[in-house]
């Protein structure tokens, strides 16, 4: 139960998900936010008109995945650090997740990162293809990390400490 | 300066919700005074390096101390407001006077409203061993590490998964401190699961259901015995985990700050779901006593979004009530509580909407 543990179920996952065809088409946003609290910069920060403005400021955001460009600007600016990029298409086999980061050190590009799950599990070892700066006023990361197409769903963060280089 | 000063407005604390109250009143065309304790106005704001919820009305998606900042600035350009730091106001008298120490003198002051937003304090918790160094409380913690650039310690066991402890958790984290566990005595997470989910993904186990029976060390604390609770509360024999910390940090709730609303004859009234004995006060914020207003945690613990609207309304009602901008205090008003109700329809908001009710209900009033 997330409410017990802060790991979204399997279930609570699926609900912000976009089918398989979508995922496959390119990148696009998974807004994992699964709780109604008073909070909207996300319907702002969509200029695709993918995120619903909200009629009450505590509804749970709602997402036109075929509107939605995975331009990545919700990321950044969501405060609950719960909106992801997925993209499919990247190769036969492998995706790019994006996700938010406020750590030191940030990586670099080319970095070889541990990659976990909602749960904190160690999913492997993963590179770095892209950092992108939220500016100095906004100051959160995003990293793009490369992965198996099968995780793309799973990873949402990387070890923190630093970088661990693969063996 | 002379012996007494003058002022229409006096404001008690320089937080988000007295701020806020300062800059609208002046706004209006009000003189207005604000006494802060600290050295520097911006309350909890200064500490707050994550990133706000609310709406762009209350600067959603900016960071707490980006926000204090602003409210700051706000201040310090309008001319009609003051603000004097490191000054404790000390009492609030029948005649009127009030009572404050700073600058090394005595003060007295002679305000014609008086909003008070002094904010709350932190709660403890009573477990053997509770007074080691290495104890902290949430709020302590916050200012070494993000005022003074100094962690508190190298492992830490966070008490309490309310957003306090799951902020202040991410808070430690950020700075490099490992978190050991965030441990909650009731059966689910309190504060909001979006911060409670950045921070399982990093690794650290969120107990719910958990408690601490005692903290060991000789100097400091080394470590924590924490449990598991049943669904009476009670410790659930042979689940006991020793973990080795060197930070027991305590995020356990706060208290709203009401000596002075008690001292300045406010009725006051105890609500739980406001967490503690708050002021009865009107729609506006005024209390019992004429003139007095509170805006804030001291009215009921909330969050800083609504600290800051609750502030904007004491601030108007009150030159309002001293005959400044008559013609658009009622809009401003209307604006005001709407915001406030917007922010407290969701199911997050519904205990303070509860304690509200409760407040506003005759009876049971203490003083």
């Amino acid at each position: 139960m997330l409410n017990k543990t802060g790991i979204p179920t399997a279930e609570d996952v699926k609900k912000v998900s976009p089918s398989e065809d979508r995922l496959k088409k390119g990148p696009v946003a998974i807004i994992e936010c699964f709780q109604e609290i008073p909070c909207n910069p996300c319907t702002e920060a969509c200029k695709q008109g993918a995120i619903q403005p909200m009629e009450d400021i505590n509804n749970l955001p709602k997402l036109d995945f075929d509107k939605c460009n995975g331009c990545g600007v919700c990321l950044s600016r969501c405060p609950g650090l719960a909106i992801f990029i997925v993209d499919a298409s990247y190769s036969d086999t492998e995706a790019v997740v994006r996700i938010p980061y406020e750590y030191l050190p940030v990586p670099q590009v080319s970095d070889k990162v541990v990659g976990l799950g909602r749960a904190g599990e160690e999913l492997g070892v993963f590179e770095v293809i892209k950092v992108q700066s939220g500016g100095q006023k906004n100051k959160t990361y995003t990293l793009w990390l490369v992965v198996p197409n099968d995780l793309a769903m799973d990873l949402r963060s990387i070890r923190l400490g630093g970088v661990r280089h693969a063996n | 300066m002379p012996k007494v000063k003058e002022t229409e407005i006096l404001i008690v604390g320089g937080g988000p919700a007295g701020l806020s109250a300062a800059s609208a009143a002046a706004n209006l065309g009000a003189s207005v005074l604000v006494l802060e304790r600290d050295g520097k106005p911006g309350g909890q704001l200064i500490k707050q390096t994550h990133k706000f919820f609310g709406s762009k009305k209350q600067y959603a998606g900016d960071r707490g101390y980006q926000i204090g900042d602003l409210l700051i600035e706000q201040c310090r350009n309008n001319p009609n407001l003051e603000v004097w730091t490191d000054t404790t106001v000390l009492g609030i008298y029948e005649d009127g006077v009030v009572t404050a120490e700073g600058q090394g003198k005595h003060l007295k002051i002679t305000p014609k409203k008086i909003i008070v937003a002094t904010g709350a304090s932190e709660k403890m918790i009573a477990f053997p061993n509770n007074d080691l160094p290495g104890i902290y409380g949430a709020g302590a913690v916050q200012t070494l590490m993000n005022v003074h650039g100094i962690v508190p310690g190298k492992r830490v066991l966070m008490i309490g998964a309310g957003n306090i402890g799951l902020i202040v958790s991410y808070q430690l984290m950020q700075a490099g401190v490992e978190i050991a566990a965030i441990i909650e005595a009731a059966p689910t997470i309190g504060g909001y699961l979006v911060h409670a989910s950045k921070i399982r993904r990093a690794g650290v186990p969120i107990l719910t259901s958990h408690t601490i029976t005692e903290a060991y060390g000789d100097e400091g604390v080394e470590g924590a015995i924490i449990c598991k609770l049943d669904e009476s509360w009670q410790p659930v024999l042979g689940s006991e985990q020793d973990l080795k910390v060197d930070v027991v940090c305590l995020a356990v709730g706060l208290s709203p700050l009401t000596e002075l609303c008690f001292q300045a004859d406010c009725q006051m009234k105890y609500v739980p779901e406001l967490s503690g004995h708050v002021p009865v006060r009107s729609e506006y914020l005024e209390t019992t006593r004429p003139g007095l207003y509170v805006a804030g945690d001291v009215s009921g613990v909330e969050e800083a979004s609504s600290a800051m609207v609750e502030g904007r309304l004491a601030g108007i009602s009150a030159a309002c009530s001293l005959g400044y901008g008559e013609d658009i205090a009622p809009k401003l008003q209307a604006e005001a509580l709407a915001e406030l109700s917007e922010l407290r329809a969701g199911p997050a908001g519904q205990k303070t909407l509860r304690g509200i009710i409760n407040l506003m209900d005759k009876g049971g009033v203490v003083c």
